[in-house]
């Protein structure tokens, strides 16, 4: 048994090298490299030929039925095929594992671990599914023969009992899978708007769906914080303006009150509150990030080279889209775009008439700002107003007045944004950086309207701290007159004084929270109503009219609408930062944006399915992709500076909230750290944060980021250089 | 096969499961919509094959202007005309959305490859450029446009300068793409 193995082994390697040359190198896929076909294994099975030889194994299945695909007869091989057979037969038929020495025993190890490899990989093989199948089948009998033997003696049963566990952890986790993809909401409305409207329309609500994810994980995590009872709802009109009962619900900050341990299970209810908040932002920042990383990966940056014209050719046709009308929309905005990009690329040796185009550029960028400078003037102007409608009573007023601030946000929000596309026009770049200017100048109007929104609010800040001050000082007087009272009979029983009669001090944070809610319902249902009017109103007019009117309302103007998707997609990024600022002072809102959501994908769906004509020039918006993305992440540190600035800066209201009577909101960490800890892990922490420490390490990381960035700069001239030299091999 | 047109057994299930990246409500749904495509008389045989014509029929290859192509890539039998159940699966698992970008890229290299030669040489770069423009003459590129659209085209993608697009080249522009993997996507 000992000499026959190693005549085997020639044979096989023989075998191995003679069927090699049979396999031609062009037969599906030739290639610069020479090397046979990209689709073989990595671990190719054909390596363990002595291992198959050895195990009485006829030949691999890959190389059997790519011998049987080949059209010379390999006569020689069939031959040799029989005498091995012949010889093997002389050979015991079973194998037993005592009976291996350790090097095979290893072998067979290696050899089970790479037919395993293979079935997990086989689908990704671009094969048909009858060589798939039998390599399944051949594989799996391998693996049944020779995995049970595998386990020797005692540890024979350990053995068996793990492949089994193995095998049901692998039919688990596919039957999970099956059951999260079933479970995934609103699979088949995306499907149908995909198929209409082509993905970049669908990339919108695919965007909508993942924030509506993020936001029910936020509003779980906010809603660990114990609640109560639930107030009764009062009448519309003072819930709109969050005032009376509600004022003092668990939808506010002011709601939480600031005892220390609450019940048997010490809830620290400061503390708490104050890591939810941090821990939300946190986990926005972490979700943001990662997604940006996998959208960066995908694009396989790192090359300089943008392949335009190739991937206008092999990447533009959408294979999803199964409406004929979308269909013809595509070959069109296809023709168009290789015809631009031709001309383009001829038109850009010329320079004609440059100084026009720039001192027009010059001159729009110049009105853009003038825009944002008159729309954030108005916003303070309309805020400083409603302070002073506030202190005259706000019942002096007419509706319109009391609501000025969001309904001028709002306003501004939808009609700014068509004048940049009108001014656009004088620039005169090509579509797709004008998207992008256009993109940027709606978010730097945005941007401002918040941040002249938060400051105006700063000013109404300080001036409940102010009323604070006053109540305060009220409040003592009171308390002193009580004493006063009781002083002089001591023996009475001690008063009692119903809560709702001592006087509550103003609570600025719930001011800020109830503002914040008011700015997102009025923008919400401001979206709504124009979505209403703009689509669904103007496409029930043009169809109507169109039978009585002088030219035809379908082609020229005012014709359906399209759906604007770089429009949707920033007012949601928006939303989302209003929501993420609001967060900390309203633990409501993510909760109603949840709702919100909700409600857009359903409204939306149904608008886009009912009042909308596919695009005519049809972008890629998964170009602008890691655009969105980082618009988001850039929101949400914008959102979350005010808010740190307030817990930083501004001590909270003494009468309301959580934090109430501290000097300032974090001292609640160090308050923790000095009393519920024990007495090294303060020691650690002060040592952690002195400056002395966190220099370094600040400079430590200034450094792996220039050395991980020349690198990468070294990879590219690598890539360059190698480039050059398949050129000239060839 | 282990199964008439009309039922799919239980393993065969869990095999094509395991061999395609289709999940287990895919590959019924798959099931059903090809035995709607069957004739009568073919409904009754052990390994049916669809006929070309009636899969052309689907509503989410009609307006693919590359669904000939498609068919003839993933059908097996010699003549490439019709598909049998497991083509079928083929197809869905290469364009399904959990298909690597691998096997997306080699498909649609073998689609493109409009002469089955295994480059992409002029005539079919200049047929795969038909096909995107539409089928009517307006829409179509003059001669001058399609000469230097595909000279560009050689320009970037073809690194070894052998008038030639081989699959490694393919997959190298391909891989770089942002758009391919999302809209290389077919779902019943």
């Amino acid at each position: 048994m000992n000499r026959t193995p190693v005549k085997e082994q020639g044979r096989g390697k023989e075998r191995r090298r003679s069927t090699a040359k049979k396999l031609k190198p062009g037969t599906a896929t030739g290639n610069v490299f020479g090397s046979t076909n990209s689709s073989q294994p990595q671990f190719h099975p054909c390596l363990l030929l002595d291992m198959c030889h050895y195990f009485k194994q006829p030949l691999c299945p890959c190389l059997s039925s790519e011998q049987e695909s080949s059209e010379d007869g390999d006569k020689e091989g069939e031959g040799e095929d029989e005498e091995v057979e012949e010889e093997e037969e002389e050979v015991e038929k079973e194998v037993r594992p005592e009976t291996l020495t350790p090097e095979e025993l290893e072998k067979l190890k290696e050899a089970v671990d790479d037919k395993k490899k293979l079935i997990q990989a086989l689908r990704g093989k671009p094969w048909p599914m009858k060589k798939k199948h039998s390599t399944l089948r051949e594989s799996q009998e391998f693996l049944e023969k020779y995995e049970g033997a595998l386990g020797k003696g005692k540890g024979r049963k350990l053995y068996a009992y793990k492949v089994m566990m193995n095998k049901k952890w692998m039919k688990f986790k596919r039957d999970f899978e099956n059951f999260t993809t079933a479970c995934i909401p609103w699979e088949m409305k995306i499907k149908e708007i995909e198929s209409h409207f082509g993905s970049s329309v669908a990339s919108y609500f695919i965007f909508l769906r993942w924030m509506y994810g993020i936001n029910m994980i936020l509003f779980d995590n906010i809603g660990t914080v114990p609640r109560a009872e639930e107030t009764n709802a009062m009448d519309f009109a003072v819930l709109w303006d969050f005032g009376g009962y509600a004022q003092y619900s668990v939808l506010f900050y002011g709601y939480y009150n600031s005892q220390r341990a609450i019940g048997w299970l010490k809830f620290r209810m400061p503390l708490s509150y104050f890591l939810v908040g941090v821990g939300t932002v946190a986990y926005s920042y972490m979700v943001v990030i990662r997604k940006m990383a996998r959208n960066a990966n995908e694009t396989g940056g790192g090359d300089e080279n943008s392949f335009n014209f190739s991937w206008k050719t092999f990447t533009s046709w959408d294979y999803l889209i199964g409406n004929p009308e979308t269909a013809d929309n595509k070959f069109a905005s296809i023709t168009t775009s290789f015809k631009e990009a031709i001309l383009e690329e001829q038109e850009s040796r010329k320079d004609d008439n440059i100084h026009l185009t720039r001192f027009l550029r010059v001159l729009a960028n110049f009105l853009v700002l003038c825009c944002l400078a008159g729309s954030g003037y108005l916003i303070y102007f309309v805020v400083r107003r409603s302070q002073k409608f506030a202190l005259e009573g706000f019942e002096n007023h007419t509706w319109w007045e009391r609501n000025e601030v969001n309904m001028v946000m709002s306003l501004l929000g939808m009609f700014c944004p068509m004048l940049f596309d009108v001014i656009s026009a004088l620039e005169n770049y090509h579509p797709r950086v004008a998207l992008q200017w256009q993109l940027g100048r709606i978010f730097a109007l945005f941007l401002g309207n918040l941040y002249t929104f938060i400051i105006a609010l700063m000013d109404e800040i300080n001036l409940k701290r102010k009323e604070e001050d006053v109540v305060q000082f009220n409040m003592t007087m009171w308390e002193a007159s009580l004493h006063n009272n009781t002083a002089d009979n001591s023996t009475a029983p001690p008063l009692f004084t119903h809560p709702a009669d001592v006087p509550r001090g103003p609570c600025w944070e719930t001011m800020v929270g109830q503002e914040f809610v008011r700015l997102i319902i009025s923008d919400t249902m401001t979206t709504y109503i124009t979505l209403l009017i703009g689509d669904f109103l103007r496409a029930v007019l043009v169809r109507f009219l169109n039978y009585c009117w002088c030219w035809d309302l379908e082609a020229g103007f005012p014709s359906y609408s399209e759906f604007d998707v770089s429009g949707n997609v920033l007012g949601l990024i928006f939303n989302q930062g209003m929501i993420w600022m609001g967060a900390f002072y309203a633990p409501c809102l993510p909760a109603l944006n949840v709702l919100r959501l909700h409600v857009s994908m359903y409204l939306q769906c149904w608008a886009v399915m009912c009042c909308n004509v596919p695009q005519e020039r049809v972008f890629k918006a998964s170009g602008s992709n890691n655009f969105y993305m980082a618009m988001l992440l850039v929101i949400l540190f914008l959102s979350t500076l005010p808010a740190i600035y307030t817990i930083v800066t501004i001590p909270p209201s003494f009468d309301c909230g959580p934090f109430s009577g501290k000097a300032r909101m974090f001292d609640v960490i160090q308050e923790t750290l000095e009393s519920d800890f024990p007495a090294w892990i303060s020691k650690v922490f002060s040592y952690a944060a002195n400056p002395g420490l966190v220099l370094p390490f600040m400079l430590l990381m200034v450094l792996a980021i220039y050395y991980l960035q020349s690198t990468s700069k070294s990879y590219k001239e690598a890539n360059v250089e190698l480039k050059k030299k398949l050129q000239m091999v060839n | 096969m282990g199964a008439t047109a009309s039922h799919l057994g239980k393993d065969l299930l869990s095999e094509y499961q395991e061999l395609t990246f289709l999940t287990k409500q895919e590959i019924l749904l798959a099931h059903k919509r090809f035995t709607e495509l069957l004739s009568r008389e073919d409904k009754n045989l052990p390994d049916p094959r669809a006929p070309t014509e009636a899969i052309l029929t689907l509503p989410e290859l009609k307006s693919n202007p590359f669904r000939e192509r498609i068919v003839r890539v993933f059908s097996t039998s010699e003549s490439r005309d019709g598909l049998t159940f497991e083509d079928f699966l083929d197809l869905l698992s290469a364009f399904s959305d959990s298909a690597t970008l691998e096997i997306k890229s080699h498909y649609a290299f073998r689609i493109f490859d409009f002469d089955d030669d295994g480059t992409l040489d002029e005539n079919d770069l200049e047929k795969l450029v038909n096909c995107l423009t539409g089928e009517t003459d307006e829409t179509r590129l003059t001669p001058d446009e399609m000469k230097q659209l595909i000279s560009n085209i050689l320009e970037e993608s073809d690194i070894d300068k052998d008038g030639t697009v081989n699959l490694s080249e393919f997959q190298h522009v391909i891989s770089r793409s942002p758009d391919f993997v999302s809209s290389f996507k077919i779902v019943l």
